[in-house]
């Protein structure tokens, strides 16, 4: 790791706060429920460090317990991606579909 | 090919951008959650097409976790009630705080088994504080959302006997919070020096595991809102302090996005308590002291009288509290607005608080499953001019979110905005007894002459109210 691609890390972090705190501004409160979900799922990212993990645990003479806690984290991160994008799926249909029918 | 590997992260760090942007709207929402999933998927094929490239990918361990992990999370989505949401979304995401936690703990677990991989210099401080703030921030939103889960649900059964989750929170915590956090500090720094020491990264795990629990324990009624908002955002942030262990551009993006909306988020509800995040997180509502005594009394009413009140009625609103979730009585409530509809063509809307319920959003979800049209859900600011021209508020379950003494300026709830409810021509309450709110503050409200009050549970009543209203 050079001290460029920390830098650039960090600058991304910041960036991406600056743009999170711009992008929700105001938000009606019948949304909160599905852009909180939503917003959850998307945090399931860590479905990416979870793969790479579980991958890299075989490559470096490494133990079958750092394998095992990647596979969990696989498992836990690809509930709380599709649950969440379900879910909010779910609501917002529930919510959208009352538009269309009107009363 | 790292460039299109990069190409695919950034594809789907944009696809994650413009689904949160249209999250936020209500027509474009549906469509926002779509941009998301796509976001998370263009984020995993990059991931598994980079994984077989090198060659060195173990499909069969990779396939099952993701096939695993998709049912469980597609079947519990599915089968939920929508009065179960709140506890459902508490859930998942300790799990994906849990999840990345464990890609920290499971790179950590590296080093120790095999001290050869241990970086050096620059690396090694960075990612030793990536992996200590990820396990600090990850393990106490799986402990703190766990928690929350039960407080909402209100329970938890023990061989049979229900016990209810309990708030609990002297002062003398406060200090014991701000104690662990340091020593989890403290301990980063010390593994910095010693990567390999087991007794650090078990230390950071069990100090922050508990600190989840201390945190969220003290924390009650209409300040649930912002702590499952505050849990969401947190469990952005794990993923983000994730990325940084991996050196991976999308977590960082992806999490520290999460992080920031849940924060704005989670700022929206404490405005609408008057309350900093601070005094949420450190000071219990209502003070240290007891609860105020009731000295005053006030005659209950029965369905028949008010049914007979509301013949003709032109104008009722409706303000829904936690309570309509206990006694899950919206569609009784829905029932009603149908009923005074039909039979005095009268005008219903709702009136919706920010903090009502215990998530953000709670009430608005619960209607929605009732069929209540969208247009009538009315955000507070806006339909608080219309209580004085409304014949009837019917408060089902509310409490300090409709207490004028909020106006005063004094005692706990002073300055949180409220619903006017009792600007209107007549006020029907129904609740279970005449006991004070979460902030612990008794509601003149429920004293006023022209206030009606409906002693006994939600589903109970309302559905004694529409039979009455049946019958006019």
């Amino acid at each position: 790791m050079t001290p460029e691609f920390l830098i650039a890390n960090i600058t991304l972090f910041l960036l991406a706060i600056f743009l999170g705190f711009e992008l929700i501004t105001k938000v009606p409160a019948t949304l909160h429920t599905p852009l909180m979900s939503g917003a959850n799922a998307i945090s399931g990212i860590s479905i990416i460090g979870a793969l790479i993990g579980s991958n890299v645990a075989y490559e470096g003479g490494s133990t079958a317990l750092s394998g095992l806690l990647a596979f969990v984290a696989v498992v836990l991160a690809m509930i709380n991606v599709v649950g969440g994008f379900a879910v909010t799926n779910r609501m917002l249909n529930m919510i959208a579909g009352k538009k269309r029918g009107g009363a | 090919m790292e460039d299109w590997i990069s190409i695919g992260y950034l594809l789907s760090a944009a696809l994650f951008i413009f689904g949160l942007k249209k999250l936020g709207h209500p027509r474009t929402a549906p469509f926002g959650n779509q941009l998301g999933a796509m976001g998370m998927l263009v984020a995993v094929v990059t991931t598994v097409v980079s994984m077989e490239l090198a060659g060195n990918a173990q499909w069969e361990l990779i396939i099952a976790g993701l096939v695993v992990g998709s049912l469980i999370g597609y079947w519990m989505a599915v089968k939920v009630e929508m009065t179960g949401m709140p506890e459902l979304v508490a859930m998942f995401n300790g799990f994906g705080g849990a999840a990345s936690a464990l890609v920290a703990l499971s790179e950590i677990q590296k080093y120790i088994s095999n001290a050869d991989l241990v970086p050096d210099g620059l690396e090694l401080t960075v990612t030793m504080i990536a992996a200590g703030l990820s396990a600090l921030v990850g393990w106490m939103t799986l402990t703190g959302s766990l928690l929350a889960m039960y407080k909402l649900k209100g329970g938890i059964e023990v061989f049979g006997k229900w016990i209810r989750t309990p708030t609990w929170g002297p002062s003398w915590l406060n200090p014991v919070k701000v104690l662990l956090l340091l020593s989890v500090f403290v301990m980063i720094f010390l593994s910095i020096e010693e990567p390999t020491n087991q007794n650090y990264l078990w230390g950071i795990i069990g100090v922050s595991c508990l600190l989840g629990i201390v945190l969220v324990l003290p924390i009650g009624g209409a300040d649930m809102p912002v702590v499952v908002s505050l849990l969401n955002s947190l469990s952005g942030i794990a993923a983000a302090f994730t990325g940084f262990i991996i050196g991976n551009s999308v977590l960082i993006i992806a999490g520290s996005l999460v992080g920031a909306s849940g924060l704005i988020l989670t700022f929206i509800m404490c405005k609408a308590m008057n309350r900093t995040l601070l005094d949420v997180l450190f000071k219990s509502f209502g003070g240290d002291g007891e609860k105020q005594a009731l000295t005053r009394t006030k005659v209950g009413s029965d369905p028949d009288e008010v049914a007979m009140m509301l013949d003709g009625a032109q104008k009722v609103i409706i303000v829904p509290g936690y309570g309509m979730a206990v006694s899950q009585c919206q569609h009784a409530v829905k029932e009603f607005a149908d009923l005074m509809k039909e039979k005095f063509d009268t005008e219903i809307k709702y009136a919706i608080h920010p903090v009502a319920g215990r998530m953000p959003g709670h009430m608005n979800v619960l209607l929605a499953e009732a069929n209540v049209p969208y247009e009538q859900l009315i955000e507070m600011d806006e339909i608080n001019s219309e209580f004085p021209e409304c014949d009837v508020a019917l408060v089902i379950g509310a409490n300090d979110t409709t207490n004028p003494a909020a106006r005063s300026g004094e005692g706990p709830l002073a300055g949180m905005p409220i619903i006017d409810a009792d600007a209107a021509r007549t006020v029907v309450i129904i609740k279970r007894s005449l006991s004070v709110g979460y902030a612990g503050v008794d509601n003149d409200l429920f004293y006023m002459d022209k206030t009606m009050m409906l002693f006994g549970d939600g589903k109970a009543m309302m559905t004694g109210l529409n039979t009455a209203v049946k019958e006019i």
